[in-house]
């Protein structure tokens, strides 16, 4: 029998320190939605997904009800786009991200992930398309989501794609300059992209997933900090088992409502993101944990090891909680999305370098940074190369979302609303990578792509 | 299906059976009860049964506010697998 104390925590999570499931992501192949006719492939699309996805929102309130624990979004990610809209006729696949908006509103989901290309290795004819699409695809909608994988461990970096990627993104802020350039906060740049990723906007159903599959994200900041207030001045020890705890409980909400979801929807159950995501709610905030360390403010000299421990210690606290744990699993950094880390901004003791270091032992990259609007594409390159790299050679998943603001400068601040947040614009190194960018071509696979 | 109704509020006479009353109204069955007043706070847990209920759960949790918003009460009603897939192996 439960008893009153376990009764009154769980609650305590809940209300007051913001636990929540932060997503229910459907999965939906569209591999069978290929058509030359570019309208027939688009409404193969719409109605694929509407079917699937019907009952996805109404399903995820009646979880929330029952068990009494937020459900704070329902998306769906779909297969990268590129892949399906290639043996279609016409260059612009402008049409195919207007479908999608169509279907992500008709079932009422907040976000649609997919608008992806896959090029680590090297472009295809729809690759092409795809990317140049991206600028006003993310225009015209709102809840499309877009990504391109430009490395992998095993195949090195495109260095093309992530010169046409810095391109890319300041054409997107241009496209949307009027409202703070936020289609940037709608495109991810990857290097060894998931398949099974939850959370956007980085998700899309990879090829080698099921016809449709649930994924769940869970999320926890507040409870992890609340629970690490409790061992002020207590060794590392005490602090990684704390996590561990914490993130086990975290995860055990997880892992029951994706079996629910699975079972009611009739779907089956893909994986159990372990990742802490933060919002801008106060006491919702990663940046919150590291302080509560000891930091006297996120991104000064102990952030990267403090963060490294947190990151280790959810991991480890969630993967006996879950039967399939995936996507991208480690705590998020999202400046714009934290309090914490915008606070730690404006103070001046977080920097884009310190941020960087950060991404070498959590996931997932430099997300959500606003830059000044004037930053030349290959400085945005060579910020995406240098994060690629940082992926390739450990193994890991990074990405790249950042935003070049229109019309900012160092120290003005952009409110994209809701839970992509507030950011304050920061420097970037002001010395030229454009001659490294333009050389173009592959930085080859590390020796330990070579495996087997 | 069991469910944990908790219940918080100022201490005072008759909570237990105001609420009490209103899951007999609907069929709910009470199996457990433990209640504690934590300084002048009143928290009362119940398990309780809901196969002999006739409402959908969206129903009871309505007509449980209900009661809670009348009582100047705090009343909810989740499915006690929560609980048990947070605190048990």
């Amino acid at each position: 029998m439960i008893n009153i104390g376990e009764i009154l925590q769980t609650i305590e999570m809940i209300d007051q320190q913001n636990l929540d499931i932060r997503t229910i992501t459907m999965g939906i192949s569209l591999r069978d939605c290929s058509h030359p006719d570019i309208k027939k492939s688009c409404d193969k699309i719409y109605d694929k997904i509407t079917t699937l996805a019907g009952r996805l929102v109404e399903t995820g309130e009646e979880i929330e009800r029952e068990f009494g624990i937020p459900i704070v979004n329902k998306r769906i990610s779909v297969t990268p786009l590129a892949l399906v809209a290639e043996s279609s006729d016409g260059d612009d696949f402008v049409p195919f991200a207007l479908a999608l908006e169509r279907a992500a509103k008709e079932v009422g989901v907040n976000f649609i992930g997919g608008f992806s290309a896959l090029v680590h290795k090297g472009f295809t004819k729809g690759d092409r398309k795809l990317i140049a699409s991206i600028p006003e695809a993310l225009a015209r909608t709102e809840r499309v989501c877009s990504s391109v994988n430009v490395a992998t461990t095993r195949a090195g970096i495109n260095m093309d794609a992530v010169r046409l990627m810095g391109e890319t993104i300041l054409k997107c802020a241009h496209a949307t300059s009027e409202a703070g350039g936020i289609a940037c906060a709608k495109l991810v740049v990857f290097a060894n992209a998931v398949e099974d990723n939850p959370f956007m906007a980085g998700a899309f159903h990879g090829t080698g997933e099921p016809e449709c599959v649930i994924n769940v994200g869970v999320s926890g900041p507040g409870v992890v900090h609340m629970a690490l207030k409790s061992c002020a001045g207590e060794p590392f020890d005490v602090v990684a088992e704390t996590i561990k705890k914490t993130a086990f409980k975290i995860t055990r909400m997880g892992q029951l409502v994706a079996r629910e979801a699975s079972k009611r929807l009739g779907v089956p159950f893909g994986v159990v993101d372990l990742s802490l995501a933060p919002t801008p709610a106060i006491g919702d905030s990663v940046a919150d944990i590291l302080e509560e360390m000891g930091l006297e403010s996120v991104g000064t000299h102990g952030t990267t090891a403090a963060l490294a421990l947190l990151n280790d210690a959810v991991k480890k606290g969630g993967v006996m909680a879950s039967g399939h744990v995936g996507g991208l699993s480690g705590a998020f950094i999202p400046v714009s999305e934290d309090a914490g880390m915008i606070r730690a901004v404006n103070r001046g003791s977080l920097s884009i370098d310190k941020l960087e270091a950060m991404t070498c032992v959590c996931s997932v990259g430099l997300d959500m940074i606003a830059v000044p609007g004037d930053t030349p594409a290959g400085t945005i390159s060579a910020i995406i190369a240098d994060e690629a790299a940082i992926g390739v050679i450990n193994n890991k998943t990074t990405a790249v979302r950042i935003i070049p603001v229109p019309g900012k400068t160092v120290g003005d601040s952009v409110d994209f609303g809701g839970l992509l947040g507030k950011a304050s614009v920061m420097p970037v190194n002001q010395f030229s990578s454009d001659a490294f960018i333009s050389r173009g071509g592959r930085i080859p696979a590390p020796l330990n792509s070579l495996r087997n | 299906m069991r469910a944990i109704v908790t219940v918080i509020g100022k201490d005072r006479v008759g909570i237990i059976a105001a609420i009490c009353s209103v899951l007999a109204k609907n069929g709910v069955n009470v199996l457990d009860i433990s209640q504690t007043v934590l300084q002048e706070y009143f928290t009362m847990m119940m398990l309780v049964d809901l196969s002999g209920c006739e409402k959908t759960f969206a129903e009871l949790t309505r007509v449980l506010n209900e009661e809670g918003e009348r009582e100047g009460l705090s009343v909810r009603i989740q499915r006690e697998d929560i609980f048990k897939a947070m605190h048990r192996i």
